[in-house]
């Protein structure tokens, strides 16, 4: 018998709290946000955060959306594998967002993707560009182009603007991003008639690369394809110079940090990577955010701040469109988006939910990003 | 050919540092007969020393690297006899597996205190040390590497001094023998094994610079692999064994360096490790070891 008054407490307490969280539900809109704020992709994910949070900011000094405000709830998941899942988990059970924004690296959306798909609450990665993450399923966005693009973008700038034929490729054995990257490279470049040199693999976290570097250089390449992040990528940049291997360097989206410069210095100039945007584009859309972004935090805009706004703006295009925060709805409402006019370009989800736009070319000189040419596959 | 030399030396500069903290693990073990894991988290707090003091003294200098090196040494060497004092001495006598234990703990403390006090993203090490490339025949070489070797080998002969021709390393090798007798002849244990742990962490702390020079960017978490490496570098050579250590490194620098450069790299920790197991097969204690039989 002594069970019984504390059962009842117990759901009692669990009826109080479902009346406070469906009143709470009423006054805002909550979107929840994971993010790598620490760790070492802190870099890309504190620019994403920015991005998203001016969205965020702007659309409520404007009112909010259906006459409710916004709530953005952050969680930081330190870079870490294992701690996205434990954040989203967090964010969609005990938080209740009508939908989920991140994160940056391929990686850890795939670990949110399946927890997002199962409680049908809308996820929008600002940069996963791995293939496989928006195959998940039918909940899972991105507002960046996808790996097989970045990879055949650069094959293409490679053979047809560097005029190279006999490339390396220097990649992760860990990521799933440097996988899916490499492949479409060395698939594109041969079909264009160049031909791969070599293709060593180094381990996550790696600092030395002068083995790898060693074996390239007496390969013959005449150019290196690093589908990887800055961290590697600078170190890596500095050790082929070091070792007298002058070819040239090139990357993708992941090169674009201001550690790059500061970590690899001499031994960057001149190298390249694609990326989704450049501050230095002249379309209005990309003025007003500049403008918009240094105003609200004192900074210059790069790509993962482009597209962490983008992201949230699309959001919240489907909301208005949905007029309602209905998991499913939303869903239908974020799939029929078209020609929305974000900083990163006109953004129209095709039926794998993958964005149809165009990626840019940057280089590295004197020590800034420099803007070298736009690349449609 | 001067492709396998190149990597020859890209090889040995990676092995003198896996060797230069693999020498603090086999002092420590040598001594206490224990695995002090918070080794390669002080080898981390060296490189950061070595960090903001490089912020304090003329960049590309050779007495600035010299200031910045020995400060981060004895920097280490007071947190080293700090740690033993506060975590190991309480748990003098006890056993060895909650020795190991708390090692751990202290390990943990310190890549996470890190992350609170130095923030987790990575840093840019400074250049210390003038840094310049020359060209021998078809082989580059890097002053850093040139730096580490040389540090590395002068550390090495030093310490072998130390532990054989003075009157400390007389009573650190009396400690680890017999720490009972020692005792009843005379020798302070605690002061010899807080020695230990300081002559150690200096070991950690020229290695974290070293590192830091050669692949400057930092984090809390950076002493994780190299540490891992160092320890086996270790056994391999025979843990409690000062040339042994010193052998392990090299040997699995080289080895790790050269299978980076062939085309198996997928598999390269796969490889080295295998390397490790069939020589620990047939060498159980280790290239130097010395196979011991347990008294019961």
């Amino acid at each position: 018998m002594s069970v019984r008054p504390l059962s009842l407490l117990f759901r009692l307490a669990l009826g109080a709290g479902a009346l406070a969280a469906s009143l709470a539900a009423q006054d805002t809109i909550k979107i929840g946000e994971f993010a790598s704020l620490t760790g070492k992709e802190a870099v890309f994910g504190q620019n994403a955060h920015k991005g998203t949070l001016l969205a965020i900011e702007e659309i409520n000094a404007a009112g909010g959306v259906l006459g409710r405000k916004l709530e953005l709830l952050t969680e930081d998941d330190q870079s870490k594998p294992g701690e996205s899942a434990t954040v989203v988990k967090k964010l969609i059970s005990r938080d209740g967002v009508v939908a989920v924004l991140g994160e940056i690296t391929s990686g850890r959306t795939l670990e949110a993707a399946p927890i997002c798909q199962n409680a049908k609450i809308p996820l929008i990665s600002p940069g996963a560009t791995n293939v496989s993450v928006t195959a998940k399923g039918n909940y899972i966005f991105r507002v960046c182009f996808i790996d097989d693009f970045q990879g055949t973008v650069m094959a293409k700038f490679a053979h047809e603007t560097l005029k190279l034929n006999h490339v390396a490729i220097l990649s992760s054995v860990s990521s799933a991003q440097a996988v899916g990257l490499a492949k479409y490279f060395r698939e594109r470049f041969t079909a264009d008639g160049g031909a791969i040199a070599a293709e060593p693999k180094y381990g996550e976290g790696d600092k030395d690369f002068r083995a790898q570097l060693t074996a390239i250089k007496s390969a013959g390449a005449d150019g290196v394809f690093v589908p990887g992040y800055y961290a590697e990528a600078a170190l890596i940049c500095k050790q082929a110079r070091e070792l007298g291997l002058m070819v040239p360097l090139f990357g993708i989206d992941g090169w674009e940090s201001p550690e790059l410069i500061q970590i690899g210095g001499a031994a960057v100039e001149g190298s390249y990577f694609s990326t989704h945007y450049s501050p230095e584009n002249q379309s209005p859309a990309v003025v007003a955010f500049n403008t918009r972004f240094k105003q609200r935090w004192g900074l210059d805009t790069n790509a993962l701040s482009a597209l962490g706004y983008d992201s949230a703006l699309v959001l919240i295009d489907a909301i208005k469109r949905a007029g309602t925060t209905d998991g499913p709805k939303l869903r239908d409402a974020l799939a029929a988006t078209k020609d929305f006019a974000g900083a990163t370009g006109r953004i129209t989800f095709d039926a794998q939910r993958n964005p149809t736009k165009s990626a840019v070319v940057l280089t590295v000189k004197n020590g800034r990003y420099a803007f070298v040419q736009d690349v449609h596959p | 050919m001067s492709e396998f030399l190149q990597q020859l030396l890209n090889g040995l500069s990676l092995g003198a540092i896996y060797a230069l903290i693999a020498l603090g693990y086999t002092m420590v073990y040598g001594v206490l007969r224990f695995i002090n894991f918070a080794h390669s988290d002080v080898f981390m707090v060296g490189a950061f020393i070595g960090y903001y003091m490089g912020k304090l003294v003329p960049e590309n200098t050779v007495w600035g690297g010299l200031i910045v090196l020995v400060v981060a040494m004895l920097g280490c060497s007071v947190i080293g006899m700090v740690i033993e004092r506060l975590a190991y001495r309480p748990l003098r006598g006890a056993a060895t597996l909650n020795v190991l234990i708390t090692a751990i703990g202290v390990s943990l403390l310190l890549e996470y205190s890190g992350q609170v006090f130095f923030g987790a993203t990575p840093r840019t090490f400074p250049a210390v040390f003038p840094s310049v490339n020359f060209t021998l025949g078809g082989l580059v070489i890097s002053s850093n590497q040139v730096v580490v070797i040389v540090v590395t080998a002068l550390l090495m002969v030093g310490l072998q001094v130390i532990v054989y021709r003075t009157k400390i390393g007389t009573a650190m090798r009396a400690v680890s023998l017999n720490p009972k007798a020692a005792q009843l002849v005379g020798v302070n244990n605690d002061v010899v094994i807080s020695f230990t742990f300081g002559l150690g962490s200096a070991l950690a702390a020229a290695g974290g610079i070293l590192y830091a020079l050669n692949y400057p960017s930092i984090d809390p978490l950076m002493g994780v692999m190299p540490g891992l490496k160092a320890f086996v570098a270790a056994v391999l050579g025979g843990i409690g064994n000062i040339p042994g250590a010193a052998l392990g490194g090299l040997l699995l620098g080289t080895v790790e360096t050269f299978v980076n450069g062939s085309q198996w790299s997928t598999y390269k920790d796969a490889i080295a490790f295998a390397i490790l197991i069939i020589i620990l097969l047939f060498r159980p204690a280790g290239l130097l070891g010395k196979a011991t039989i347990e008294k019961v």
